[in-house]
This record gives structure tokens, C-alpha cells and sequence, in this order.
């Protein structure tokens, strides 16, 4: 019946994470009028409301109208929210249901854990990012200038936020904790850190406390690769941004390992 | 020849409070091996640190000769295990979350295992429910079926028929057998005293993290020697013959029925005798040995607490 032929069926290292990250993606795609056609509409009406309504009425920045200028920040908000959302939802409820433990007796590794996650919420921003580009083609015509540097920061801003959505899986015990993470940290940074406006026409005392917002240099770096003008210069964007997405990395890396909070 | 399961001088603490002490046992291969004790032994801390869900403090674990943490790739293989709490996840019916569960061990799914498990768990009816619409019961029998999904060879279940009905209760022990007949190594908790009986070759106790107990079940029961006779009197007995206080006897039915228990060295025939002696109207005669409860009680210092 059993026959212990089970020993003869090789140990494939990669399955584990791929099917985690397979589980992870049918995950979302079950919860699908939660986890990509909310987020969606919640983009389309910003599109609607600043690019229809506002759109081509007012410029923040010189050569373009204001939906162009909007347009970029509210795919890569997408993107951010939906990234973050992902897997510290998915993280937490294992953890807080306890289904968590299925995991934690299996071999997977640190490393595969880590990026099974990571891939998995990913793959759901870049694909919201993705369906709000083509709805923002109503609103407006975007020149995309460096349409590789531009794929390059969303699939970075995404990398980012899976890693802060771990860690705040981990240390939230509560669901409010854990919505405090989104709504005292990641919308302020977001709404702060120029989406609806360029920081050059603030004051010089909000600009250079914005300057200090690590999302401005997402923002601004995936609008500069669309538009091609921006604040700061492109290259720091990305290197700003690949630094806390490798600080971030290593915090929930070692969490991963540890199993800090995972592990009793 | 390898043991199963090697535990070392295992240590166990949460927050200053031990809660595993200096453990040390081994179980062979092809045993149906019983950890009993009572609710906070330390029974599922041990098995949380087996399967990797809790750190060790100090001491060792090894699964068919292999150091659970230093290779912890091939013992988390080896190993499945069925934890006590009712873990689900809410977004999968039972049909997916078997099919998906034995890749995260690094193995492609066996339908016809899978099909097997599914035929003697009973949970072809329930394939396509969702899962917060299924019993305790049922997502138990599910949470067998992913401790086996991946063919383990050492098996653990912590609790399974808790909440498990009789009829399938019964079922699930018998495949039990059959799958440790094929060779696969158990290891079980279980508050079904008479389950853990019946099931296991032999026996661990454990009480406040550390072992009391280790011996085959047979032995175990065999070394409590108390037994009792129960004599059903034809007419009630006033009062107690001084002659009888050896065996503190108990009145019971109003005097109807007397319990003796039986000292040490003591046979049951000699206590007979005495009692025949004494000219007492039995009517009938009822020996009972003690049950695998009796030692468990007397080991763990429940006994009196209960009685």
C-alpha cells in the first residue's frame, strides 16, 4: 500500500518554493474581486478624477499636462500597495490562523520562503501596475522614455514593499497593528512623497523634508524613466532605492532565518 | 540498526519555565511508539521540536540517523506530522490542498496515494467544500491525510480522533496499522487511553517535561501490580470483617458490593479463600487487572487528585 517506495522519489530542492510561490499566487487570484479588481478601480477613479476631470485643465510641470505628470505616480501607487498588501495580508493571517506550521515542518529554506513571497506579491503589483497603465490610456499619452528603467524601478518599488510587508507581518500580533503599517506609514510616504505633485513647487522647508521620504526617490525615479524630466537625477533613484530595497532584504532575511516570531 | 527517532538530553524553556527536561528516549523502526501525559507535559513542545516548529535549547534530535537541525533538509522529509491544533487554510478545499501539499516536501503528487488516503480518511464527499464549512472532524482527517500526503517514514499524529466519531476513529487506527505494517514508523499522543493500548508496542510517559515511564505497553501495565476483585453479594453485608481490612475494601450498592483491592503478592485466589472463610454470601466473582488509565494515573500523581 505505502511500501516506503516514497524514499525513492527524489528530493526536488526547487518544488518547495515553487509551490509555495504557486500557492500564493492562486491565493490572490481566489480573492480576486479583493486583491486586484478593488485595487484596480480604486486606481481607475484617481485616473478619472485627475486625469478627466483636472487633467488637462492644469501643469505642475513644464511640457506636460497634469495627467501625465499624475499618471505615473498613481501605476506605481498601485503597484506599492498591492505589493505590501500581498504578503503581509497573506503572512499574517498564517501566522495569526496558525496554518503557518504546515510551512514551518517542510523543507523549505529561509531563502525560498523569502522569495516565494517576494515573487508571488510582486507578480500581483506589477500586474495591477500593469492593467492601470492600460486604463490610463484613456487619460492620457505617455511618451515612456525609458520604458526598461521604467519596468526596472516598479519591479524595485515592488521588491521593497514585499520585503516591508514580511516584516510587518512578523512583528504585527494584531490586525490593527498591522493596518497601522499601511495607513500611518506607507499612505502618508506615499501621498508625501510627490504622487500628486512635484516636490520642487513646495516651500523649501517641506521640499527638503520630502527629499528625506524614501518613496520620493521611487516616484520620482518611475516618472523621470516615463516622462524623462524629474527632481532628482535617475541614476540615484535607482541606487537610493536598491539600497533600502537590500537593507529591507537583509532585516527580513534575518527575521526569515531566525524565524523570529515563526518559530517558538 | 538506526533508530527512528534518537531524543538526547533535549531541554526545553519558555520564558525561565521548563517545560522540557533532559528528555531521552529512542523508537526503532516499524514501532507504533505512545507519548502520553497529561495536558502541559511538554508532549507537544517535544513534537513541535522535532518537526522544527520549536527551537531547541539544548540536547538532540535525530530522524533515521540525521540531525534535525543541522540537516534539517532531508529529517523534514522524512517526517510528517499531524499537529494538535486544528490548522487550516481557509482558501483551499481539501481536493487542492492535498494536491499542493506534498511539493512544499520537494516530491511530485501520487494520485493514487492521494486517492487512497482521501478512500480511507472518507473524505470523497467533502472534496469540494470550502474549508470553513467542514467539521473539527473532518479538517482532523484532512490534517492526517497532509502529515501522509508526502509518504513520510516517521509519523507522527498528536491527537488525531480528537473530535474524530467512533466509527471513523476506529477506521483511522486501522489504517494506522496498516501503513506502520508497510513500514512506516509512529508516533502518537492520544487522551484515548484505551487507544494508546491497544495501538502502541510501547509507551513513554511524560509528566512536567520529563519522562517518568518508558516500557513496553504489556510491561508497563504488568508493573502496577494492583488489581481488584469484585464480589456481588446475595444479600448486603452490615458491616466489614475486621479480617478484610488488608484488602481496604469498598462497600458500594449498599453493601451489596464489595470492592477488595488486592496488596502486592497477593493472588486472587488467597483473597478468595478468606472471603469463603468468612462465610460471605457471593454470588458472583469479577477480577479486574489494571488498565494502562491505572498506570498512567499512578505515574503522573493523578490518582488521587481524581479519585
Amino acid at each position: 500500500m505505502n511500501g516506503n517506495s516514497q524514499q525513492e522519489q527524489p528530493f526536488r530542492w526547487w518544488l518547495p518554493f515553487v509551490t509555495l510561490l504557486k500557492k500564493e499566487i492562486l491565493r490572490f487570484f481566489r480573492v480576486s474581486v479583493q486583491t486586484l479588481l478593488t485595487p484596480i478601480i480604486t486606481a481607475s477613479l484617481y485616473l478619472f478624477v485627475f486625469g478627466a476631470t483636472l487633467g488637462n485643465r492644469i501643469s505642475v510641470l513644464e511640457g506636460f499636462n497634469y495627467a501625465q505628470f499624475v499618471v505615473p505616480g498613481l501605476i506605481l501607487m498601485g503597484v506599492i500597495n498591492n505589493s505590501f498588501a500581498n504578503v503581509s495580508s497573506s503572512l499574517f493571517m498564517s501566522r495569526y490562523l496558525g496554518n503557518i506550521v504546515d510551512l514551518l515542518v517542510t523543507p523549505i529554506t529561509p531563502g525560498q520562503f523569502i522569495f516565494a513571497y517576494t515573487l508571488a506579491a510582486m507578480i500581483r503589483g506589477l500586474l495591477v501596475g500593469f492593467v492601470v497603465s492600460i486604463i490610463s490610456l484613456f487619460f492620457a499619452t505617455l511618451p515612456w522614455t525609458h520604458l526598461f528603467l521604467a519596468i526596472l524601478m516598479a519591479c524595485l518599488a515592488s521588491f521593497l514593499f514585499a520585503q516591508l510587508g514580511i516584516i510587518a507581518a512578523i512583528y504585527s500580533n494584531t490586525f490593527d497593528a498591522l493596518s497601522m503599517y499601511n495607513n500611518f506609514l506607507i499612505l502618508p510616504l506615499i501621498y508625501l512623497g510627490g504622487v500628486f505633485y512635484p516636490i520642487s513647487i513646495l516651500p523649501p522647508l517641506w521640499e527638503g523634508l520630502s527629499r528625506i521620504n524614501p518613496l520620493f526617490y521611487l516616484i520620482d525615479g518611475f516618472r523621470h524613466a516615463i516622462l524623462g524630466v524629474g527632481d532628482v537625477p535617475l541614476l540615484f533613484s535607482f541606487a537610493w532605492t536598491a539600497l533600502i530595497s537590500l537593507v529591507l532584504f537583509l532585516w527580513a532575511a534575518l527575521l526569515i532565518k531566525k524565524g523570529h516570531r515563526l518559530r517558538s | 540498526m538506526t533508530d527512528a527517532l534518537h531524543i538526547d538530553a533535549l531541554n526545553k524553556a519558555y520564558s525561565g519555565n521548563r517545560v522540557v527536561k533532559d528528555l531521552s528516549f529512542a523508537i526503532e523502526p516499524g514501532e507504533i511508539f505512545g507519548l502520553l501525559g497529561p495536558n502541559g507535559a511538554g508532549k507537544s513542545t517535544t513534537i513541535n521540536m522535532i518537526g522544527g516548529v520549536s527551537r531547541i535549547d539544548s540536547g538532540t534530535i535525530r530522524v533515521f540517523g540525521f540531525d534535525n537541525q543541522k540537516e534539517y533538509l532531508t529529517t523534514r522529509r522524512l517526517v510528517g506530522i499531524m499537529h494538535q491544533e486544528i490548522v487550516t487554510d481557509t482558501f483551499f478545499t481539501i481536493d487542492k490542498a492535498l494536491r499542493i501539499h506534498p511539493g512544499y516536501y520537494g516530491v511530485r503528487l501520487d494520485k493514487a496515494w492521494m486517492n487512497l488516503l482521501i478512500d480511507r480518511l472518507a473524505l470523497e464527499p467533502h472534496l469540494h467544500k470550502p474549508m470553513n464549512k467542514l467539521s473539527g472532524g473532518l479538517k482532523r482527517r484532512l490534517m492526517v491525510a497532509k502529515a501522509l500526503i508526502h509518504k513520510p517514514r516517521l509519523l507522527i499524529l498528536d491527537e488525531p480522533t480528537a473530535g474524530v466519531d467512533v466509527e471513523l476513529r476506529h477506521s483511522l487506527w486501522q489504517f494506522v496499522r496498516e501503513i506502520n505494517q508497510e513500514g512506516t514508523t509512529v508516533l502518537l499522543t492520544t487522551h484515548y487511553l484505551e487507544e494508546a493500548q491497544q495501538m502502541c508496542g510501547r509507551i513513554a510517559i511524560m509528566n512536567h517535561g520529563s519522562l517518568v515511564a518508558l516500557d513496553s505497553t504489556s510491561h508497563l501495565m504488568s508493573q502496577l501490580e494492583e488489581r481488584k476483585i469484585i464480589l456481588q453479594l446475595s444479600s448486603p453485608l452490615d458491616a466489614l470483617p475486621s479480617e478484610l481490612s488488608a484488602f481496604h475494601v469498598q462497600r458500594l450498592g449498599g453493601g451489596t458490593r464489595l470492592v477488595l483491592h488486592l496488596p502486592k503478592g497477593c493472588s486472587a485466589g488467597e483473597a478468595l479463600r478468606k472471603v469463603c472463610a468468612l462465610g460471605l454470601p457471593v454470588a458472583e466473582v469479577e477480577t479486574v487487572k489494571a488498565s494502562l488509565e491505572d498506570v498512567f494515573l499512578e505515574l503522573t500523581g493523578m490518582k488521587g487528585s481524581i479519585e
